[in-house]
């Protein structure tokens, strides 16, 4: 059964169509790779899942329930997908600890000692049980980078969706984020991912989406598609990237 | 003639600065306030609201401090609503620092990275939750040092106050100006407590910015 829909997504900025018409199927487990060229709509594809952009044509489901930009329906969205930016838009005000209690604490009203028996569970899980009571900006970037995807675990989404959440990092911080996505996915979550990191994309990810001028231009089996792209677009891609 | 000594000069500012004080306290207090309900009202992004407030803004910033007392006092009284000159004061320097601070807090909340507010609403925080744990909490932080700067024109404003009769500092000056004929001596004095008023304030405002630019 399938975790994510769109079906037939119309997306404009103004007169901008940006979006045209996606259809776009992801069932549970499974771990897709989104690939394509900066401005062909992979970021916007991420907002309208997770209901920050509205949609103007056709229809997106999470678990079988609309998707809308309207705030009750995006508060009980957040409790199926969870999201991470590629700046980690961390609290800054707010230890890493209580960044990550805050929503179980006011949305979810877990009592303050579960909580954070469960965020110590999520910064142990991304290696960083010791950083509970630092405040972010003591951090590296590939550090708060955890913190953040360990705040989103904390909130138990069914998907995970990632916004290019590698390339604001220096170079020798990219590993490590990509070890707790590539732990998470042996774990079996669900992950939606913009990336340029095609090594990634081909060894842990199972599914390859490339998107072209606003369009699913092709996709499929990761290794498949990355060693024998179909169109020309794709090939000239992995060409530039590679 | 009464005479006055010098004594009796100071101790008649000294006492009307109570009253310039609590003018200022309590325009301070109204117009954050009724700011503050503003900000919100601004945030909800309802253009109709937004345009409201924009409105408001742009009027009590656009015209003479003295204007608007002058028809809160003046006006109010034709349109058959008795009103002090304590109320008028109170009333007018309440939409003066109100119009200004709503202004100063936009500024604030707009410093304040986009991602604060996709961040919170992904993770399922409503408009308000956002708002109180951590919008709010960050842009009090920048506010702070520019809202205690703006103080210090509230204390300068409630001198206006004098035109429509309320006596406090500069009233009770001009008073003592016109039993003494001392002008030179008189003013000096009430521009310096005015000085003693502000210019602590002034210097908080400057350490309050320094302090919050080597924090980040
Ligand atoms: N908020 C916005 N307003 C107007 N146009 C936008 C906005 N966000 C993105 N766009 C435009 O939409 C297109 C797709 O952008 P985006 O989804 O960010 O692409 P990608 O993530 O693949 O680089 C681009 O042409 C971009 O300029
Ligand atoms: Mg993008």
């Amino acid at each position: 059964m399938s975790l994510v829909n769109l079906h037939q997504v119309h997306k404009y900025y103004g007169d901008h169509h940006v979006l045209k018409g996606i259809d776009l199927d992801i069932k549970a487990g499974e771990v897709v790779s989104i690939i394509g060229k900066s401005g062909s709509g992979k970021s916007t594809l991420l907002r309208c899942i997770n209901g920050l952009e509205q949609y103007q044509q056709g229809g997106i489901t999470v678990d079988g329930k609309e998707v809308t930009t309207d705030d009750i329906q995006m508060r009980r969205l957040a409790l199926s997908v969870g999201m991470i930016f590629q700046n980690f838009n961390l609290f800054p005000h707010m230890t890493v600890g209580e960044n990550v209690m805050l929503a179980p604490t006011i949305v979810l009203k877990k009592s303050k000692a579960e909580a954070e028996a469960t965020a110590r569970a999520m910064l142990e899980k991304v290696g960083l049980a010791e950083k509970f009571d630092s405040f972010p900006e003591k951090l590296s970037g590939g550090q708060q980078q955890r913190v953040a995807i360990a705040r989103a675990l904390a909130m138990s989404p069914k998907v995970l969706l990632c916004d290019e959440i590698t390339s604001a990092l220096d170079p020798e911080l990219v590993g490590e984020v990509l070890k707790v996505l590539e732990q998470l996915a042996k774990e079996g979550i669900t992950l939606v991912l913009v990336t340029h990191e095609m090594n990634f994309a081909r060894d842990v990810g199972s599914r390859v989406v490339f998107m072209h001028q606003g369009k699913v231009w092709e996709q499929g089996d990761s290794k498949t598609l990355l060693s024998n792209p179909q169109t020309d677009e794709l090939k000239q891609f992995i060409g530039a990237v590679l | 003639m009464i005479e006055f000594s010098n004594y009796d000069i100071l101790r008649n500012l000294l006492f009307a600065t109570q009253w310039t004080i609590l003018l200022s306290l309590a325009a301070f207090i109204g117009g954050t306030t009724v700011a503050l309900t503003l900000t919100a009202l601004r945030l909800t992004r309802n253009p109709t609201i937004q345009r409201i407030v924009k409105v408001y803004v742009e009027l009590f910033q656009g015209t003479p401090l003295l204007m608007q007392m002058f028809l809160c006092f003046f006006g109010l009284s034709m349109l058959g609503y008795e009103i002090s000159a304590w109320g008028a004061a109170i009333l007018s320097l309440t939409f003066f620092t109100s119009a200004f601070l709503v202004e100063i807090w936009r500024g604030c909340i707009d410093t304040l990275p986009k991602g604060q507010w996709e961040a919170s609403r992904c993770l399922g925080l409503s408009f308000l939750q956002t708002l109180r744990f951590i919008i709010l909490p960050q842009a009090i932080r920048v506010a702070t040092a520019p809202t205690v700067g703006f103080s210090v024109q509230v204390i300068k404003g409630t001198a206006l106050a004098s035109v429509i009769g309320f006596v406090e500092l500069t009233k009770v000056g001009t008073m003592l100006n016109n039993a003494t004929f001392e002008p030179f001596k008189i003013f000096t004095l009430v521009a310096l407590i005015y000085f003693v008023l502000c210019y602590p304030l002034s210097l908080y405002s400057k350490h309050l910015e320094k302090k919050f630019n080597v924090s980040r």
